[in-house]
């Protein structure tokens, strides 16, 4: 078995009736536990690269090997060590939290014990203890986005997409997320992350892919890539010299 | 197994927790069942009980208009009202009277009876051989009674009362011939104990109404309401189920779901499951409400099918026929407005066409082909089946085995369409 947890390979994907490919022909590596961060501006085709990597597109042309496993012919074994938290909340509002887990988790493949373990402890974890039992849909933004990733992570996934995971949150819960994540990478965990955050990226990911308009525009160490383009402002400043100014949407 | 209880348990608490979707499939039918089982009772007593008020003109003083009118009173149907009324005023009369209906007779109609008596009565003996033809032997025409209707009376109401009209005006006509006859042959009066033999031993007409096996099933107005708008109940949880199936895909439930280690059918499995309990339970509420309710408030019971069997069968069909046009609607709706808007009306729609609104009897040729695509016909007939004909199930094949084929075409749509979507 390699090292890597992800392997992309001159992948392309265009949508039904549109004349260019939304992403066009990728090809990068994820190593297992680092954290690598996917950026670019609004319509670069992050979302729809997150959304091949995990399968919830059907991969047309190109290949996605993830641990290994061939994501277009090893799907259903694929599912069970993989781990998403997509942008949009994507739970049962009417439901609380704890109701929320127990059924995900069931659906994740735990059995009912686990469940229940791994719930108490995500929600000490998150700070979601004391309104474990409320509706979800009583909650403010960052509590929904704190419930959202616990589902994403409740079956403790060898690799973890994260699609803007602190996308509408105050700082306090912006820095309890990340702060968590780097605890779930240091126990193993491979993160694979998306954010319009670019300071934040800094501080979580280890190497970076910028890609504009479906292409690759820089994949490298972050630290390496901020030295090779010669700009020590950070990666703000690099993501504006490498993607321009103009509006994307 | 533990994924299976889960989605049960998960989709339990969000049905505890719609309200609205509840009240809907509970509150809605109860009252509808009640309030349209009294109106139709009302309905039908006014119709077929209480005694329709004439007014009458009677401009003839002799003994033929009071025998016609003696018959009419022993009709039971109509209550006189004696007034003097002309045919200009006829219509401020029945408004002043709040009668629909009024009846005229003209000026000498009891003599002009007893001469066409007469007529016929010569006439038969000529036939017959017994007279020779006389010169004197003319035909007599019988002034007409003129029957007034207000405008809004019912056509088919009309109709029974000039039946009834016309079925005494021939009493009494053949009681004068044959008194005239009588009187030409023996030279005397008929004796009052023959001419009641004569005419009191009518031959009666019995009432009877079919049943399949001879079940003895009465029908009655709880019959056809309590089938008919359960059925609708079990429709209406479009509201509920289809809301929910959109919710789900807005919410961003089912992209998650997707990534999951989990067969989607599972899903799919037990949403159906909890909601064909909650049609069983429809039916167990609404159906307990006319066994038990309808008697204490003065609408007649519903009598329960002797083939429990059947029934359940037939109950559990017609849910999942419910169940499978819901999750249509929310596979399709893109919105739960839409949802409940498109659910809402089609489901009325389709029980105007089904007959569970009008009778599918009273509808006309040309809606026939668009009743047979209401799920809810096929429903109520196969309820009709049970309820007002005391079939078994083998006696129900032509309408369970349309539901059936419309359960499979409607799931294989929702299948279709959540793969369409990308959603499974």
């Amino acid at each position: 078995m390699s090292n890597l947890a992800l392997s992309v390979n001159n992948l392309s994907f265009r949508y039904a009736g549109q004349a260019k490919d939304c992403v066009h022909d990728l090809s990068f590596e994820i190593f297992v536990g680092e954290r690598f961060g996917l950026f670019g501006p609004n319509g670069a085709g992050k979302t729809t690269l997150m959304s091949l990597m995990v399968g919830l597109l059907k991969v047309k042309e190109g290949k996605i090997l993830l641990l290994d496993k061939d994501l277009a012919t090893e799907k259903k074994a694929i599912k069970h060590f993989i781990g998403y938290v997509p942008q949009d909340f994507a739970f049962y509002p009417e439901l609380s939290p704890v109701e929320n887990l127990d059924f995900f988790g069931a659906w994740s493949g735990l059995d009912k014990r686990t469940v229940k373990e791994r719930t108490a402890s995500l929600l000490e974890v998150l700070g979601l203890t004391d309104v474990a039992h409320k509706p979800v849909k009583q909650f403010s933004g960052g509590m929904k986005r704190r419930v959202n990733l616990a589902i994403g992570v409740i079956h403790e996934p060898q690799v973890l997409f994260l699609d803007e995971p602190t996308v509408g949150v105050d700082v306090q819960t912006r820095h309890a997320i990340i702060d968590y994540l780097k605890v779930l990478n240091a126990q193993g965990t491979t993160l694979v992350y998306t954010s319009h955050h670019l300071k934040e990226a800094e501080d979580l990911c280890e190497r970076v892919a910028l890609i504009d308009r479906g292409e690759m525009v820089a994949y490298d160490h972050l630290d390496q890539l901020l030295q090779r383009h010669g700009d020590n402002s950070g990666l703000e400043d690099l993501f504006l010299k490498l993607t321009g100014s103009a509006y994307r949407d | 197994m533990y994924k299976f209880t889960a989605s049960i348990t998960k989709e339990l608490r969000l049905l505890s927790r719609d309200r609205v979707g509840l009240m809907i499939m509970f509150a809605m039918p109860i009252l509808l069942v009640l309030l349209i089982t009294s109106i139709q009772i009302s309905a039908f007593e006014l119709v077929n009980n209480s005694k329709v008020k004439v007014l009458l003109c009677n401009k003839d003083k002799g003994k033929g208009s009071q025998e016609f009118l003696s018959y009419l009173n022993e009709v039971g149907r109509f209550d006189l009202v004696n007034i003097d009324m002309t045919d200009r005023n006829v219509g401020d009369q029945m408004n002043d009277h709040d009668a629909f209906v009024a009846l005229y007779i003209p000026e000498g109609f009891s003599e002009q009876i007893a001469k066409k008596a007469s007529y016929s009565a010569d006439k038969a003996l000529v036939e017959f051989g017994i007279n020779e033809v006389s010169d004197t032997l003319r035909m007599v025409n019988v002034d007409s009674l003129t029957i007034y209707f207000h405008p809004v009376l019912q056509q088919s109401l009309r109709r029974s009362i000039q039946g009834a009209l016309k079925s005494v005006v021939q009493l009494v006509e053949s009681k004068s011939m044959l008194n005239a006859l009588y009187f030409s042959i023996n030279n005397k009066p008929m004796p009052a104990s023959f001419e009641k033999e004569l005419f009191n031993n009518q031959i009666g007409i019995r009432e009877k109404t079919t049943s399949h096996n001879g079940s003895r099933t009465i029908p009655n107005a709880a019959q056809h309401n309590v089938p008919a708008w359960t059925i609708f109940a079990m429709f209406f949880m479009v509201i509920s189920l289809g809301g929910n199936v959109v919710k789900e895909k807005l919410s961003g439930s089912f992209v998650r779901l997707k990534i999951l280690p989990t067969n989607f059918i599972i899903g799919l499995l037990s949403k159906q499951l909890l909601y064909l309990l909650v049609a069983m339970s429809q039916v167990l509420v609404i159906f307990s409400m006319g066994v038990f309710l309808f008697p204490h408030i003065g609408l007649p019971a519903l009598n329960i099918p002797h083939d429990w069997l059947a029934l359940i069968v037939v109950s559990l069909i017609c849910g999942m026929s419910a169940i499978s046009y819901a999750l249509c609607i929310g596979v399709f709706a893109k919105t739960q407005e839409q949802a409940n808007g498109f659910g809402a009306i089609s489901v009325v729609i389709l029980a105007t066409i089904g007959g569970i609104l009008v009778p599918s009897f009273a509808m006309p040729k040309s809606f026939q082909f668009f009743m047979n695509l209401s799920p809810l016909h096929w429903c109520l007939e196969a309820y009709y089946g049970l309820f007002l004909e005391g079939g078994k199930l083998s006696d129900l094949t032509s309408s369970v085995l349309p539901l059936i084929a419309s359960i499979i075409v409607l799931q294989t749509i929702a299948l279709i369409g959540l793969k369409r979507k990308n959603l499974i």
